[in-house]
């Protein structure tokens, strides 16, 4: 199954609702609302001609400056049908997405590494917290706002100034 | 190096143990890098794990971000040190999937042979290494002398042991040099007998046997949950290799085998690298036989430098792609792409969003070793000890640098 009948699929159970995003690269993309995400995934693999149950990898995209910024980006896997498919999902403003945890487990540390980097928050996620950076870190740093060098602070002399602005956070 | 907290007295009528908080690492020599995990013990029976990571965080994907797709190789090589070339591999298709363009194919040939070498060099780390966490120690030495040979075959293509960063965008950096043939030939001829030496050596040993027989026992339908891939996900039975099932490069021009256990802990999946090992000497084998000759990069002034080198004296027009070439790197089309592969961890994803400049927009890396070392996370069976922690964590085969990024 390729990417017109996975599309005829979606069409058929959400009725317009998951609007489709196309092939940039061969893998069929949908951009779900933040609503409807879990209902999608759960869709997606609980269905038995698709069967999506290998969610690779999530991730989160910063579109500054555009409005509603944020994007989480899903990638998944069906290892019985051998196909990929990339789900899309704008975070809105402040960035708020339901966890998907309750259909992968493996949705956990991926959505803790999503909020680590890009502050975006995972409503019901079972533990949120920062995973590569410290505890008292402030801001996050994959933000396209936040400077490559840091900022500057008793451990980091090469940071940029705080008041340099640009800090919108 | 462990220090010792004691939380709460049990209560419990009857109960007279105390619930303990363990600290193990981030400098222990079984955690296999930085890695720090909080248990909390009950007794001698682990209750719960709680890892920490991020202590070699590096911020690959925010540097990337500022670095031109050239640049960008020596970061790859970064992420799991311990076989660089599928990083590279991985990288490189995924820009050239967006340029549209195909490396030739004596380059696609080069590069899944040096891919195939990493994967033997990374699985005869974690083969000797577990042995050794458990206490066998002998193991190790042997798997690092015939690591060596690995590392000296990688050293007389790239120059480097380690680093090689010997992918490019369209190609690979140089011809392969002249002996190669010979010293790899020579390789692939003792080689698969000296992985029956280690398993004459451990494999039936009756303590290796007993801790790791039966222990960490993963279902396959919690190991796609959790998803694990690689030789983690095909030792609980699943059976799925991105090699095999969607070949890039010219793996669907070579005869192997998919090795699957059904076990499901940690002996099968010490076991299935084994058994890989093998196979990826087969692949090797095939890779030096059918190579063709040919060019080892695209003719495609923009992207790669030129081959003739002599042509830079003589003409002006490559003097000027190579200078901008080297001064501002290439430009990609806008665009996105996601592409999979068969890293000796797992799957390796690189994500890579351009737009339209020398640099891209974002780029993710899908990391293998940071999702399977979530499986200690909970809901394998049948570990239940402290030492049972140390031989999961080791048949896991976490690279912390891959999972800190």
């Amino acid at each position: 199954m390729g990417g017109p009948a996975l599309r005829q699929k979606i069409e058929e159970r959400f009725d317009g609702r998951v609007l489709d995003g196309g092939a940039p690269d061969g893998m069929q993309t949908f951009l779900v609302e933040p609503d409807l995400i879990v209902e999608v995934c759960r869709f997606l693999k609980e269905d038995p001609e698709l069967r999506f149950d290998f969610l690779a990898d999530v991730c989160g995209v910063d579109h500054y400056p555009e409005e509603n910024r944020f994007e989480v980006v899903y990638h998944l896997y069906s290892i019985p049908f051998i196909m990929r498919a990339r789900l899309k999902c704008r975070a809105g403003d402040p960035p708020k997405v339901p966890t998907v945890t309750g259909v992968w487990r493996t949705a956990n540390w991926h959505e803790r590494e999503t909020y680590d980097m890009y502050g975006i928050q995972f409503d019901g996620h079972p533990d949120l917290r920062r995973i590569y950076m410290w505890e008292e870190f402030e801001g996050f740093p994959m933000r396209k706002d936040f400077p490559l060098k840091g900022y500057k602070d008793a451990y980091n002399p090469f940071g940029e100034d705080i008041d340099a602005g640009g800090r919108d956070d | 190096m462990t220090d010792v907290t004691i939380l709460t007295e049990n209560k419990k009528p009857g109960g007279g143990s105390k619930e303990v908080l363990l600290n193990l690492g981030p400098q222990h020599p079984s955690t296999h890098g930085v890695l720090r995990l909080v248990l909390e013990m009950e007794g001698e029976i682990v209750s719960r794990i709680d890892p920490f990571i991020g202590y070699l965080h590096r911020g690959t994907e925010k540097l990337a971000e500022d670095f031109t797709y050239t640049q960008i190789f020596p970061l790859t090589d970064r992420l799991d040190y311990v076989c660089p070339p599928s990083n590279n591999l991985g990288y490189a298709m995924a820009v050239e999937k967006l340029l549209g363009i195909e490396a030739p194919i004596r380059a696609q040939y080069i590069r899944v042979m040096m891919a195939e070498l990493a994967r033997i060099s990374g699985h005869l780390l974690i083969t000797g290494a577990l042995p050794m966490d458990l206490g066998a120690m002998t193991v190790l030495l042997y798997t690092m002398r015939e690591r060596e040979m690995v590392m000296d075959l990688l050293e007389m293509i790239s120059g480097v042991r380690m680093h090689t960063s010997f992918c490019r965008v369209g190609g690979v950096r140089e011809d392969l040099p002249e002996g190669f043939t010979e010293r790899v030939a020579e390789f692939c001829k003792v080689f698969p007998q000296r992985i029956s030496d280690y398993e004459r050596l451990i494999a039936k040993n009756r303590v290796f046997l007993k801790r790791t027989k039966d222990v960490g026992v993963i279902s396959p339908e919690l190991a796609i949950d959790m998803g694990l891939s690689g030789p983690n996900l095909r030792a609980s039975g699943v059976d799925w290799d991105i090699r095999r099932d969607s070949p890039y490069e010219i793996y669907d021009r070579l005869d192997f085998n998919v090795i699957v256990r059904d076990g499901g802990d940690c002996y099968g999946r010490w076991d299935c690298r084994m058994e890989e090992m093998r196979e990826s000497t087969r692949i090797i084998e095939q890779c030096m036989r059918d190579m063709p000759e040919g060019p080892f990069q695209v003719d495609l002034p923009q992207v790669a430098f030129p081959v003739d080198k002599e042509l830079l004296q003589r003409s002006m027009e490559t003097q000027i792609h190579h200078f901008e070439l080297s001064a501002y790197g290439f430009k990609v089309p806008k665009g996105e792409v996601y592409v999979a592969i068969e890293a000796p961890k797992g799957e390796l994803g690189y994500y890579i969003i351009s737009d339209g400049s020398e640099k891209p927009f974002r780029m993710k890396v899908r990391a293998p070793s940071f999702v399977n070392l979530q499986a200690l996370l909970g809901g394998a069976t049948n570990m239940n000890y402290l030492a049972d922690v140390i031989a999961m964590l080791g048949s896991l085969d976490p690279v912390l640098a891959e999972v800190d990024k």
